[in-house]
């Protein structure tokens, strides 16, 4: 077990709600966190470790921008986060633990600058397992092969003792075999780590890092909140993979508090994984500020070429086909416009063939998967963002097209349109009503001006700091509420 | 003295159905939820309202009187959709103590932009009441109470004797809505100003159960009403019909409200209602009201930006008024008919962004999910008109 951690009390930094003291974040302004003394937080005094799997440079997706999003706004308001993640390179199977500070990463991978070196509470962990989500229909495939094995094998992670973790193999060669072994390896050896840290409540984002947040909330009796970016249906439509939904739905059953990034998201949670609403919390997104988009050196293609974007994984859940199909249709009353589809994923060869197929092959472009200055380029190039997702848990990339000052149009279908008011937004299969917008975009320029001005003060006033207080509260109502609960049963006696 | 002034707006608009770039039929408007919208509106207010009124005037003959403002649009619904209130209207005008209002037949806000459509559209509309009411009107009101100086010029140079002025703090300063104005240079024409804290008591606060004042009785405001004596003679109540009933509903007790307060004026003997031309005969303007820039009743800033407030309402108003010459020499009364439906303020109403995110009356009379999409619908129907245009 961990006496180490078990020792450690609670309550040196459990927050006093009735204190009224109100929070300052990090020397900047407080006020707007504190309405009464009941809210004010004490996020100065939390130190949350957070389980992610991907966090800048490593990123595939949405997650690693928001877990380090979410990070620096926690770090901001004066909150201590140790953030655990699997370390995506291969090799070293000898060493379970790699502690890496950010400019240890940075040395590792000087290709990739996006290393936080400006969060002065956070330390982020790498330890050696290998979890890799969205690798593609047939990798994923197979990872849900290698899951339901286990899964007969054996009970899922979480409930097993994570002593028995420290037998399992640890080899990088194992990986696309042997997924779930890397999940319960991950949890063990968070298990591990976590032994050398103290620490107030433990944060899971998605499915992957579950099994390690129960095994850990179960050897530290520390409370478990787990943060659902995306649902298997989100991932898999109506295909769901039993597997991976019993890991989440487990996830969130023995979770003390789950925090979704949407309504649409909570509505899964209580419909499809049966729990109630009120242990459910919606947190945003939000977007780093202090971004200044450079409007003087837009990049066009040709003169008089109208650009309509399309930014992310190329995949069923995020709407190619009906992309396309509105494109065709913006071609049938417009010339001058050319789609860039920009984005790598399974459906990327299908959508280039059916593009093709579609006689609108020389109007759409494929520049493949864009990092850093490449996407900031082609925010600039772009007249006009589209998210045409069928299904979308939340959607960042909104929000950073707006703040590139680029105008958007959302699919209905996606949390951030519970958010958002200045975009414009469809129901993605309603191609007819997407062409009408597009075109209502390009032509007009009165509606671009419109949507950048509303939309560039709307974006800006999403701040991560936000989200973090956020959950912070979170917290402090899953503490106090265990406080309470281990408080009346030795009042009675007396 | 004191005299209640009663005016009552009636309008509603030709909503636009949704009409894509792919659309291409001359087919604009949503027929079936303006008819939809009329039936609603007659049976919450325009029908209780009008038997209401008709028969307090019957119960004090020649002393209960109100105005009205039908817009063009709105009779031609009517007629259409809804001739069973046209008939109460008509028995309102036989009362003879009911008057009736001039403005643009279309509810425009032609006059930022044309002054001959201006002229044209209250033309046809003081034709259009003398046509069902047997009175012409001498009294205009614009649009959403759209006022400056140079309107009223334009407006006393047409023949009209009194305008109907927003109260609105910033123009009167001091002074009170409660006296007769005129305006600059022109001592003949009179100004009529919203007493618009008594107004909104009725039409905005009357429910408000958070209000200090709720509940509202008859009996209050007729002693508030009272109270300007020695301090004005009148008071002048302007408001949307359609609080009766319909923006309060009649559970809030509106009706009862409506149906009592003759009596209750009535029970101070210095206190009677008066119409807009009677207050004119009545009364002599105490001093001058300069108001060089636009004012309008809409939202607190009291001036355009409900409707002139972003990029793409100005650029609709715009593009719209550009073919004003072309529609004119097309000759054809159905281009022509609608491009003045189109005018109608309520589709640059609804592409305000001001208020969009705070989910507040814009949003309630807004058909649209967002200003954004009102917007585009108004432009591609625009983009029809123009191509019919050119054939």
């Amino acid at each position: 077990m961990t006496p180490s951690i078990k020792s450690q009390t609670r309550s040196s930094f459990c927050p006093d709600p009735s204190a009224g003291v109100a929070f300052v974040a990090d020397g900047q302004a407080s006020c707007s966190y504190s309405q009464s003394s009941a809210d004010s937080v004490w996020a100065e005094a939390m130190k949350i470790l957070m389980l992610g799997w991907e966090f800048p440079p490593y990123i595939s997706g949405g997650l690693g921008t928001a877990c380090y999003g979410l990070t620096k706004g926690m770090s901001q308001i004066g909150a201590q986060v140790l953030f655990v993640l699997p370390r995506p390179a291969a090799g070293q199977a000898g060493s379970h633990l790699q502690v890496l500070s950010p400019s240890d990463l940075q040395a590792i991978n000087a290709a990739s600058a996006d290393i936080p070196t400006d969060m002065p509470n956070v330390t982020i962990k790498a330890v050696d397992a290998l979890l890799q989500p969205y690798t593609g229909q047939a990798q994923h495939a197979r990872h849900l092969a290698d899951l339901q094995a286990i899964q007969q094998a054996g009970q899922p992670a979480g409930e097993q003792q994570p002593a028995e973790f420290v037998d399992l193999p640890a080899s990088a060669a194992h990986y696309h075999g042997d997924l779930l072994k890397e999940v319960r390896r991950y949890a063990h050896l968070v298990t591990d780590l976590a032994r050398q840290h103290t620490f107030d409540i433990i944060h899971a984002h998605d499915w992957m890092t579950y099994p390690a947040g129960l095994a850990l909330a179960k050897a530290t009796k520390k409370p478990l909140v787990v943060h659902i970016h995306s649902t298997e249906f989100d991932r898999s439509g109506q295909h769901a993979n039993q597997a991976v939904y019993d890991i989440e739905r487990q996830g969130m059953h023995a979770a003390d508090r789950v925090i979704a990034v949407s309504h649409l998201t909570k509505s899964i949670c209580t419909a499809r994984y049966g729990i109630s609403a009120d242990k459910v919390e919606v947190v945003y997104n939000a977007i780093l500020n202090g971004h200044q988009p450079l409007n003087d050196r837009r990049i066009t293609i040709a003169k008089g070429e109208k650009i309509v974007l399309f930014l992310g994984r190329i995949t069923m859940q995020k709407g190619p086909e009906y992309f396309l199909a509105a494109a065709k249709k913006v071609l049938g009353v417009m010339e001058n416009v050319k789609f860039i589809m920009a984005g790598s994923g399974d459906m990327t060869r299908r959508t280039i063939e059916l593009a093709a197929a579609m006689g609108i092959g020389h109007k759409v472009l494929f520049p493949g998967f864009l990092r850093g200055q490449d996407v900031e380029k082609v925010y600039r190039m772009a007249d006009l963002y589209v998210m045409p997702s069928v299904s979308e848990p939340f959607g960042i990339a909104p929000l950073e097209a707006m703040s590139n000052d680029v105008p958007v149009i959302i699919s209905k279908q996606s949390g951030v349109s519970e958010l958002l008011t200045h975009v414009l937004s469809v129901d993605f299969w309603d191609i007819d009503e997407m062409a009408n917008k597009i075109v209502a975009v390009l032509r007009h320029p009165p509606l671009q001006t419109t949507l950048r001005q509303h939309g560039s003060f709307e974006v800006r006033k999403l701040s991560w700091q936000d989200s973090a207080q956020q959950c912070i509260k979170v917290y402090q109502s899953v503490l106090s509420g265990r406080a309470k609960r281990s408080a009346e049963p030795s009042a009675d006696p007396a | 003295m004191a005299s209640v002034c009663f005016y009552f707006q009636v309008h509603q608009p030709y909503r636009l159905r949704r009409y894509t770039i792919f659309d291409s039929d001359a087919d604009y408007f949503d027929e079936y939820h303006n008819k939809q919208i009329i039936h609603k509106v007659a049976e919450k207010c325009y029908l209780p309202t009008n038997r209401l009124i008709l028969d307090l005037i019957n119960k004090y003959p020649g002393r209960f009187k109100v105005a009205y403002s039908c817009t063009g649009v709105l009779i031609e619904q009517l007629e259409r959709y809804a001739p069973e209130v046209m008939s109460t209207f008509h028995a309102l005008a036989d009362t003879g103590s009911v008057e009736f209002l001039a403005e643009t037949y279309y509810h425009s806000l032609a006059f930022l932009h044309s002054r001959q459509e201006f002229a044209e559209q209250i033309s046809l509309h003081s034709d259009l009441i003398q046509h069902h009411f047997n009175q012409r009107p001498s009294i205009f009101r614009n649009t959403e109470l759209i006022y400056n100086n140079d309107l009223a010029a334009f407006v006393a140079q047409m023949g009209y004797r009194g305008i109907l002025v927003e109260g609105a703090d910033h123009i009167l300063g001091y002074r009170s809505p409660n006296f007769l104005y005129h305006p600059p240079g022109d001592p003949n024409t009179t100004l009529l100003l919203k007493n618009y804290r008594l107004s909104d008591d009725i039409a905005f606060r009357f429910s408000q159960r958070s209000w200090a004042e709720w509940p509202l009785t008859a009996e209050k405001f007729a002693d508030w009403i009272h109270q300007v004596n020695g301090n004005g003679y009148t008071v002048n109540l302007f408001m949307d019909y359609e609080t009766f009933g319909e923006h309060q509903w009649a559970d809030t007790g509106i009706f009862t409200f409506l149906e009592h307060l003759p009596e209750q004026i009535f029970a101070h003997p210095d206190d009677n209602f008066k119409t807009p031309s009677e207050l004119i005969q009545a009364y002599q303007p105490s001093d001058q009201l300069d108001v060089p820039y636009m004012i309008s009743w809409a939202d607190t800033e009291r001036d355009l930006s409900a409707w002139l407030g972003n990029a793409m309402q100005s650029n609709a108003l715009y593009e719209l008024y550009r073919l004003e010459q072309q529609v004119k020499d097309s000759q054809d009364d159905d281009i022509l008919r609608d491009w003045r439906r189109l005018q109608t303020s309520d589709h640059f109403y609804y592409m305000c962004t001001k208020y969009f995110a705070d989910g507040d009356v814009h949003k309630y009379f807004n058909p649209y999910e967002s200003p954004y999409d009102s917007y585009i619908n108004f432009m591609n129907v625009l983009d029809n008109l123009r191509a019919r245009l050119r054939r």
